[in-house]
């Protein structure tokens, strides 16, 4: 009687679990190939690849094509490695990432506990300006952002950033500010407590699953974006993806193949840490706020 | 007076707070969202090139567009795309989910290997996949040198083959985030039902087909929508991958609409691809949203 189990116990033989065993055991070899691959090949010299050795593991061991991805390889014009364009990414993730969550949060909050007439509507709208595809707003925003005098700025890439990621924002709060007891705001209300106190002391308080959700996901979904940054980004705030894409597609001179490994690699660190350290919170903060009320 | 007169004010604020609180952003919402829609269906309608212009031209832009045989090849590649994708993305989700689901030991590694592919950029994906895939110096080279002189794997590079490289690296990318909707889902369902059936002499197939799988309906559901609005989405792969080569082979429309806005200088046809996707987004999108608010009330 396992109690506590709660896979689907259906009775396996030998040979079906050694079957299994082998089925996953590929996939998980399928996902990690890509990886492998970028690894392996950002520490060997080029000759190594070109050679047909990309699955070899390297017979010299070198980290320039990392120093040289860094800060010496060619990105557009400018012969400046990645380094500066990570930079950019920072500067126009961390402010994008705080303002959407709080705004989130905050919506949240008044979406569940101070419902007004059209609450659903107005959460609606809001919801479905997450799955629009970004297509339809590329132009007026690119003029929208000459005429407030931020083209091609980080602090313009923010503000899109910020735009479109309230809508995933809010939902995540908002789901989960639902399954919290409405009986304690009413509560801290009869007792003179104001909006932002019963916010401050009550809800804040027990939100820190979902604002890591929220903060996990902002994170990725803007680190990772390529079209607002291929589309609204000036010289000096291109973020990451699209240096690694030009650095990638530069159709001048020799492949450095190596080279652009260890650009992808370090594309992909942030990200990847951040699942690596904080993916368990993030399916446990998801799996909070996904109860239904 | 001057008390009761500022209590009054204190409870009005109160009131109003709230909705003040959220003003800012569903004016952003708005005006950013429905506002840039309407105008970009209005520049649909207009004799936009390199700048919005307003001069009226009624349906000239889908005419012309549906003429393009640049947009018919777009259209096609992401017929196959999306169905290929969402198809096999579903079928290797809810398999490997019912894999992982028989007390698997290493059941958090095996999920955290599947699932990492969807924290990296598409960019990355594609860059990755771009050299693996690369007849000069990946898989094909790699095969030759292991002594199979014969082998041959240019897709990548190949007209008819390129559009199931593009598959392929999307697979990677999102099949296991999939695997874990449907996994979630598979751990939701009451052991109960399961230990009957398996009483009255239920082979595991049938427990499957007949009991488990219809269960999981909402995890299919909630699958299919994420995946074509996914499906429809994919830009930055393109770019990584293939840059929509070879020729046109795996051009989609976000990517027929990039280019035909900012490089060849035809706004209006961009606006008029861009007005087509959303509606097909909007399609998909409305009812599920629809039907998930109104469970929720």
């Amino acid at each position: 009687m396992s109690v506590a189990s709660q896979d689907t116990a259906i009775r396996t033989g030998r040979v079906t679990r050694t079957l299994i065993y082998l089925v996953l055991l590929l996939f998980a070899l399928f996902y990690l190939l890509p990886l492998y691959v970028m690894v392996v090949n950002s520490v060997k010299p080029l000759s190594e690849i070109t050679g047909g050795g990309m699955m070899n593991l390297p017979e010299v061991f070198t980290l320039e094509p990392w120093a040289k991805a860094w800060s010496s390889a060619q990105i557009g014009v400018e012969p400046t490695g990645l380094a500066p364009y990570f930079w950019n990414s920072i500067k126009m993730v961390v402010p994008a990432v705080a303002i959407s969550t709080v705004l989130g949060a905050l919506n949240g909050y008044v979406l569940t506990k101070w419902r007004f007439k059209y609450d659903t509507i107005v959460f609606g709208l809001i919801l479905f300006a997450c799955f629009i595809p970004f297509q339809i707003v590329l132009i007026p925003m690119a003029k929208m952002l000459g005429i407030m005098g931020i083209a091609g700025t980080t602090w313009g890439l923010v503000l899109v950033h910020v735009v479109y990621g309230i809508g995933f924002t809010t939902l995540y709060f908002r789901n989960y500010y639902a399954v919290f007891p409405t009986e304690l705001i009413r509560a801290a209300q009869i007792d003179g407590a104001g909006f932002f106190q019963i916010f401050w002391r009550i809800l804040l308080p027990s939100s820190g699953p979902i604002a890591v959700v929220s903060i996990i996901w902002q994170f990725t979904n803007i680190w990772n974006d390529f079209l607002f940054g291929a589309s609204f980004a000036g010289a000096d705030s291109q973020p990451m993806t699209v240096a690694l894409n030009n650095l990638v597609q530069a159709s001048h001179g020799v492949k450095e193949y190596n080279v652009h490994f260890a650009g992808a690699i370090l594309a992909a660190l942030p990200t990847l840490l951040v699942y690596i350290v904080a993916g368990r919170y993030f399916v446990r903060g998801l799996m909070a706020g996904s109860v239904k009320g | 007076m001057a008390m009761s007169a500022n209590a009054d004010f204190k409870t009005r604020l109160q009131t109003w707070l709230p909705k003040l609180v959220l003003s800012p952003s569903l004016a952003m919402v708005l005006v950013f969202v429905y506002g840039f829609i309407l105008f970009s269906v209005y520049l649909s309608f207009t004799d936009s090139r390199l700048l919005p212009s307003f001069g009226w031209v009624g349906w000239e832009n889908y005419s012309k567009l549906w003429r393009l045989s640049h947009w018919e090849i777009s259209l096609k590649n992401m017929g196959v795309f999306a169905l290929l994708y969402i198809g096999i993305c579903t079928v290797l989700g809810l398999s490997l989910a019912i894999f992982l689901d028989q007390k698997i030991r290493a059941e958090g590694l095996i999920r955290t290997i599947y699932l990492y592919p969807m924290a990296l950029s598409f960019i990355v994906t594609g860059t990755a996949w771009k050299w693996f895939l690369d007849p000069g110096i990946g898989l094909e080279n790699v095969m030759q040198s292991w002594g199979w002189v014969n082998f041959e794997f240019d897709w990548i590079k190949n007209r008819d083959f390129a559009i199931y490289t593009v598959v392929l690296a999307a697979v990677w990318q999102t099949s296991g985030f999939v695997m874990a909707m449907f996994l979630a889902g598979l751990r939701g369902i009451d052991n109960e039902i399961l230990k009957a059936a398996q009483m009255d002499g239920a082979s595991n197939w049938n427990l499957y087909r007949r009991i488990i799988i219809p269960q999981l309906r909402p995890a299919f559901l909630s699958a299919f929508v994420i995946l074509s609005h996914l499906a429809i989405k994919t830009f930055d792969l393109v770019i990584a991958l293939t840059g929509g080569g070879p020729g046109r082979a795996t051009e989609l429309p976000a990517t027929f609409m990039y280019s035909y806005t900012f490089s060849r200088n035809q706004m209006g046809i961009g606006a008029a691809s861009a007005t087509i996707m959303l509606m097909t987004i909007a399609a998909i999108m409305i009812p599920y949203l629809y039907a998930e608010l109104r469970e929720k009330k």
